[in-house]
């Protein structure tokens, strides 16, 4: 096949000495002469660092003076420096994709550092598969798509309402999907935010009433996305609108319907403590300050005609003939931030949570703190109500246990189980508390400070993950555990347990995974593109991820992840268009209509186009892998820059010295 | 890990290893075996795909036919496909292969599947080092005498 052309094709090859880093092994002149031996290779060039300025001039001079069309660079990883020969290739016209990159250092000279006969031999082994199979390739062009100019965040925590705000500000429409009634996430929730320990709902609150002002942002509460269908600058997202039973024109939040509504129900919004109605207002500084009315805890669920609300209402605001409703948005680029959920304790492992009344989380801890709390403030305990003394915190319950969760929570409920006690023994400096920890992680500004603080005001903390919890007669509990500074065993006597759970995925993280595709990690939380370079970007074009479902963060680390997708998403808008990568699949028409590759496509890129009985490929949803053209069982589906030719050029040449 | 151990005594058998990798997780981690210089035999050759779910059976016993003597696909772990679930093709396609490689004669043992994720480059090189050495226990691919036989037959290189 590739016969027909030659003599046509003119190849330059570049090898790199990389400092020592290659040259010291092979022997680059060696390789040099071998590749100047190759069909097609009308000039070599040996250069102490190809990448530097020099070395790319030297190409650009090359391919100017023997008219190259066809580049391959012997040197370190396509990985890192394939984008950087690109463009050097580009700038002196020729295509981008008929570049070889050969990696002779990361996968060679440094894998055999001590066998420079068998290194140089091998790197002339992969000059030679490099130089054929550049022989076969064929320049492509990225295709050019428009965005759209609107955006969708999903998740109205402190991080999807940063980055819902920033893009709002630059003036693009935002679609920002809340699946609770009110927006604010997790933080709202809070009753101070370490370390400075400032009330969380009157710094969120403003914030909260400021993405409800800006115009450019449609908060669409108490919905969920369900459906998500196109590709990067053309998404179109199905949002699936839950009937709120009250009309949010009429509704002004009085919470008149919440008082006479009969029914109680565990407050969760106050982690199951105290109770509301069915109809019910989310919490005093919700935004939108709408009622809701659950339907499920409903007297009229159970068939009953209560219609107290109706009644209780001044503006005839409820209203029951709600149904379930689908909207369908277009937007540009989607930013992902579902948020996080603590770990659940299990009754049976967890030190008794569940079992024991005084065993409670630090969430839950969390509300009765919370001077608009359950108990306004006042730490009481459940089995007798009274306030207790002695207190004990356990950290990493439910995270760096290789039972439950072997991820840490990333110093977050370190800081935030400490915190806690920080605010109680301020309030009440006789309470002791003890709090059990492994190792302390107080990693950023303010931090170290804040742990110095807890000691300082006397909170003791005892290093050793206690064995078990063991519940007395009169309802206290003795906290065994191993103090592994001291070396011997305590058993400390305590009033409440509060347990440090761990940072776990949201239960809607795998349906977003699967609806968009977006991998997740070990941890089972959303994978970022890169876990340095790339924190805020997905694989996928145009959708990023911020805050807790990637990775356990505080809350400045998440505004930080909200604005940090917002300016990646704004790129992408602001421009109006981008560029799709080149490397796609085709079919041509030898195909069948047999539709193997069809089922083989993860993205449902390709469709069987019955009347010509052949498939056909969307060049915009293809992502290159390829799978189809490995599935194809005529050849007539091919992976452009990866077609079989090309990769068998590859395979031919192997070993052709060994 | 000496130079000893890699120095050629003639007659001495090197496998000539072929490996499939996945741009994305097993190439990355292909480099990073490298920049942590945890060292392998030479015989090991890489074939950069973007998907281990484009590996066709067709590139396996091209390889086998082209003078290796055996063959590892190696993509991302399940679950972490960056093209969401093109290796669990490869997985299938692998298991289909090996039957084949049985019937050939060939083996199934000479061709191998391997989960390597971009941060695995210690894994990187003891599955070449490992699959090296059972490799040699095997020894030469039978192809290779077969295909020398062969009068007719020459290496095509284009």
């Amino acid at each position: 096949m590739a016969k027909e052309k030659e003599g046509e094709e003119r190849i330059g090859v570049f090898v790199c000495r990389c400092g020592v880093n290659i040259g010291g092994v092979v022997d680059c002149d060696e390789v040099a002469r071998y590749a100047a031996t190759l069909p097609g290779v009308v000039c070599v060039s040996v250069n102490k660092f190809t990448c530097s300025d020099s070395g790319q001039a030297d190409i650009q001079e090359h391919i100017r003076k023997y008219n190259l069309n066809r580049v391959v660079v012997a040197a370190c990883t396509p990985k890192t420096h394939e984008p950087t020969f690109r463009v050097c290739c580009e700038e002196a016209g020729v295509n981008k994709y008929l570049l070889e990159f050969v990696n002779i250092r990361d996968q060679c000279s440094w894998m055999h550092i001590w066998d420079h006969e068998g290194a140089t031999k091998k790197a002339k082994d992969l000059v030679r598969m490099g130089v054929y199979r550049a022989k076969l390739l064929e320049p492509l062009e990225e295709s050019e798509v428009a965005v759209d100019r609107n955006a969708l965040v999903i998740g109205a925590g402190v991080a999807g309402m940063q980055a819902a705000m920033d893009l709002g500000d630059m003036g693009f429409h935002v679609y920002l999907v809340e699946k609770e009634p009110s927006i604010g996430g997790r933080m709202a929730r809070f009753d101070k935010v370490f370390p400075t320990n400032d009330c969380s709902i009157c710094i969120l609150g403003p914030k909260m009433v400021e993405v409800a002002r800006n115009e450019n942002i449609e908060i669409m509460s108490y919905a969920e996305v369900v459906e998500v269908e196109g590709f990067v600058g053309n998404f179109e997202v199905t949002i699936e609108h839950k009937p709120r039973y009250v009309d949010v024109d009429e509704c002004t939040g009085c919470a008149q319907c919440a008082e006479k509504c009969p029914v109680e129900v565990p407050y969760d919004f106050n982690e199951g403590f105290g109770i509301r109605g069915a109809a019910y207002v989310p919490f005093p500084q919700a935004v939108p300050l709408r009622a809701v009315i659950d339907l499920e805890s409903c007297l009229r669920s159970e068939g009953k005609e209560c219609k107290a609300c109706i009644k209780a209402c001044e503006r005839g605001a409820i209203d029951f003939s709600q149904e379930k409703k689908y909207s369908k948005v277009k937007v540009g680029v989607i930013i992902v931030a579902p948020g996080f959920v603590t770990y659940d304790p299990e009754p049976r492992n967890d030190y008794g949570y569940g079992i024991y009344d005084n065993v409670i989380t630090t969430m839950e801890f969390e509300r009765l703190l919370n001077a608009a709390g359950p108990t306004e403030g006042h730490v009481i305990r459940a089995s007798d109500c009274k306030e207790p003394m002695r207190l004990g915190f356990i950290n990493c319950v439910g995270s760096r246990d290789i039972k439950t969760n072997v991820h840490c929570s990333g110093g977050v409920c370190c800081m935030f189980n400490m915190k806690n006690a920080i605010l109680l023994k301020e309030k009440r400096p006789e309470i002791s508390c003890y709090l059990f920890y492994m190792d302390i992680r107080a990693p950023f500004r303010g931090y170290e400070e804040f742990y110095n603080r807890a000691r300082e005001i006397g909170i003791r903390f005892v290093r050793g993950r206690p064995s078990e919890v063991i519940e007395k007669e009169n309802g206290n509990l003795v906290i065994r555990a191993e103090d592994t500074l001291k070396g011997v065993v305590r058993n400390i006597e305590v009033d409440l347990v509060v347990l440090g759970t761990g940072i776990v995925p949201h239960s809607d993280i795998e349906k977003i995974s699967k609806m968009l595709k977006i991998p997740r990690a070990a941890d089972g939380l959303l994978m970022e593109a890169h876990p340095k370079l790339g924190p805020v970007d997905t694989v996928l074009g145009g959708v990023f991820v911020a805050g807790g479902a990637s990775g356990p963060k505080d809350i400045p680390f998440a505004v930080a992840q909200g604005s940090g997708a917002a300016s990646r998403a704004a790129r992408l808008l602001v421009t109006g268009k981008t560029k799709i990568e080149g490397i796609t699949a085709a079919s041509d028409e030898s195909c069948i209509g047999c539709g193997f590759c069809v089922d083989a496509c993860p993205y449902g890129a390709l469709t069987l186009d019955e009347k010509e009985n052949r498939v056909m490929v969307v060049g915009a949803i293809c992502k290159g892998c390829g799978t189809c053209a490995a599935t194809c069982p005529v050849g007539a589906m091919e992976q452009r820059h990866f077609k079989n030719v090309q990769v068998e050029a590859q395979v031919k040449n192997l070993f052709a010295l060994a | 890990m000496g130079a000893e151990q890699f120095e050629p005594t003639f007659p001495k058998f090197e496998p000539r290893i072929v490996v499939f990798c996945c741009n994305w997780c097993s190439y990355a981690g292909a480099d990073l075996a490298g920049v942590s210089r945890y060292q392998y035999p030479p015989g090991v050759r890489i074939v950069r795909v973007m998907c281990s779910g484009r590996v066709e059976p067709v590139f396996i016993f091209d390889a086998f036919k082209n003078g290796a003597d055996g063959v590892i696909v190696a993509g991302c772990h399940p679950g972490e496909c960056h093209y969401v679930s093109g290796n669990l093709n490869a997985e299938r396609r692998v298991e289909n292969t090996r039957k084949a490689l049985d019937y050939l004669g060939l083996g199934a043992e000479r061709l191998r599947l391997e989960w390597i994720s971009a941060s695995e480059g210690m894994k990187f090189a003891e599955v070449m080092r490992e699959f090296t050495e059972e490799i040699k226990e095997l020894g030469p691919s039978p192809m290779k005498s077969r295909l020398n036989r062969c009068e007719n037959h020459e290496i095509s290189r284009d």
